[in-house]
């Protein structure tokens, strides 16, 4: 049996952002998108989703202090 | 609660539009504020009163930019870290197993140990097998490690024939609901001189008996030491498991094989965990092992009695998984990674890193707090943080 690891509690809720959503959200920043946390390319979940380097993914998690925040990781080569 | 969720947010976006607040809460703050709004029973006057009241105090508590958060981090981890026990006390609970606690724990956990002292998993069950006695102490036992010695009603040495004769109990084999066919083909895999006849088994020394008669008995003696240890059900990296009820039926491990577990059939492959964090990171990608660290640190520190504040918690679980993978606080990880030769040199093995950089003409660019205390400059930290730029268009 093969188990879905995303529906794991520690898991949190990881998608791929088009382009749109990036330039969108990246707008207003001060600093680059590309130096964002990374995530590596054999990490189970981005596998999971299939997610190719150079993506940037929208985190969701579920946090102790603010509920819910979003956060970024970009996808290492 | 739903639409008075929806009502905060409305008179927020309401504020935000009449009097430019600029007011950004997370959704906790909201939940907070629906909360009091039905408690205290508030008016809406007065609830646009708590807002602002929030929004003062919320910019208040706002970290500066340029404040040294990972010093005021370090020092609030570190100032109760004095207070903890420096043994290791037994699992709360469950008396016989035993698990790393205090601050042993804790360094193990900044340290990214790849190997750690105590592995250990918590195991739960599907909705249905919750309450299934039966099918949790089958699991248990497939799950548990077990050796021909647990199953053993009688074990002779025969220094006549020079043969081991072992009597398996079919009582003990029951109830830890092995398989009897299983046992045979493992036995039969392991030895090459054996004959079983039904519960009696009887295996001699592979080698020849003409061999040196001085050391026959010693042979004999190793070879029975193999029978009694020769493993006949568990998973890999799995010893001891305790088996234990509250709510519902939970396994408790010594050892710990989070892949091949989550595999099971039956299993709650959302609820259950190990305490390895580097495995998390392996199996579950490396946001669940930035969760597992932010978990077992404040577990770790809230067992002792000592309440730190998650954020700073949370900061070191982020730096140490910024890079994809888990990294270590410290010389091999996250400090010893630094682009400061001075700042490398300052922290641990001074001369390596002085040797090294001058053997590569490393170039130092003062950016850093550690290489401008050393040479005696302002720091980039707090107010040394701005600087002045001229504006070249109004000249």
């Amino acid at each position: 049996m093969k188990i879905d690891i995303q529906d794991h509690m520690l898991v949190p809720k990881h998608e791929i952002m088009t382009e749109e959503e990036i330039s969108e959200e990246f707008s207003d920043v001060d600093y680059d998108f590309k130096d964002l946390p990374k995530i590596r390319s054999e990490d189970p979940v981005v596998k999971a989703i299939g997610a190719e380097p150079g993506n940037v993914l929208r985190i969701t998690r579920e946090s102790q202090t603010a509920g819910v925040f979003i956060t970024y990781r970009i996808v290492e080569g | 609660m739903e639409d008075i969720i929806i009502k905060v947010k409305d008179t927020i976006a309401q504020l935000n539009e009449e009097e430019k607040l600029d007011i950004d809460f997370p959704d906790s703050y909201i939940e907070d504020l629906a909360k009091a709004y039905i408690k205290n029973d508030l008016t809406d006057d007065e609830l646009t009163e708590l807002i602002r009241k929030l929004k003062q105090a919320y910019d208040r508590a706002h970290v500066e930019a340029g404040e040294a958060v990972g010093t005021v981090a370090a020092q609030s981890v570190g100032e109760p870290g004095t207070q903890m026990t420096m043994r290791t006390f037994h699992y709360a609970g469950v008396t016989e197993l035993n698990v790393t606690l205090g601050l042993p724990r804790l360094i193990e956990i900044v340290d990214a140990r790849k190997e750690i002292a105590t592995p250990t998993m918590d195991i739960y069950f599907d909705e249905e097998r919750r309450n299934d006695e039966e099918f949790v102490r089958t699991l248990a036992n497939q799950i548990g490690k077990s050796t021909i010695n647990d199953i053993l009603s009688d074990f002779n040495l025969n220094y006549g024939t020079m043969e081991v004769e072992a009597v398996l109990d079919n009582k003990k084999i029951e109830e830890k609901r092995l398989d009897r066919e299983k046992i045979n083909a493992a036995i039969e895999k392991a030895f090459k001189k054996v004959d079983i006849n039904g519960d009696e088994i009887v295996i001699s020394s592979s080698k020849d008996s003409k061999s040196d008669s001085k050391f026959v008995i010693r042979e004999l003696r190793l070879l029975a030491d193999k029978v009694r240890d020769l493993q006949i059900s568990g998973i890999k990296g799995i010893g001891k498991v305790i088996i234990r009820r509250d709510d519902e039926w939970i396994i408790h491990t010594e050892g710990s094989n989070l892949k091949e577990i989550l595999d099971m059939e039956g299993i709650d492959h959302v609820r259950t965990t190990t305490n390895n964090i580097h495995e998390i990171g392996e199996v579950l990608g490396i946001e669940a092992a930035r969760q597992s660290i932010i978990n077992e640190a404040q577990n770790t520190l809230s067992e002792q009695g000592l309440s730190v504040d998650v954020r700073h918690i949370m900061l070191v679980a982020d730096i140490m998984t910024s890079e994809g993978v888990v990294k270590s606080i410290g010389r091999h990880g996250i400090s010893g990674e630094k682009s400061s030769v001075l700042a490398r040199a300052a922290f641990e093995e001074t001369g390596k890193h002085l040797l090294r950089a001058s053997i590569r003409g490393e170039v130092d660019d003062l950016t850093g707090i550690i290489e401008n205390i050393i040479i005696g400059q302002p720091i980039p930290l707090g107010t040394g943080s701005v600087g002045v730029k001229m504006d070249y268009k109004n000249e």
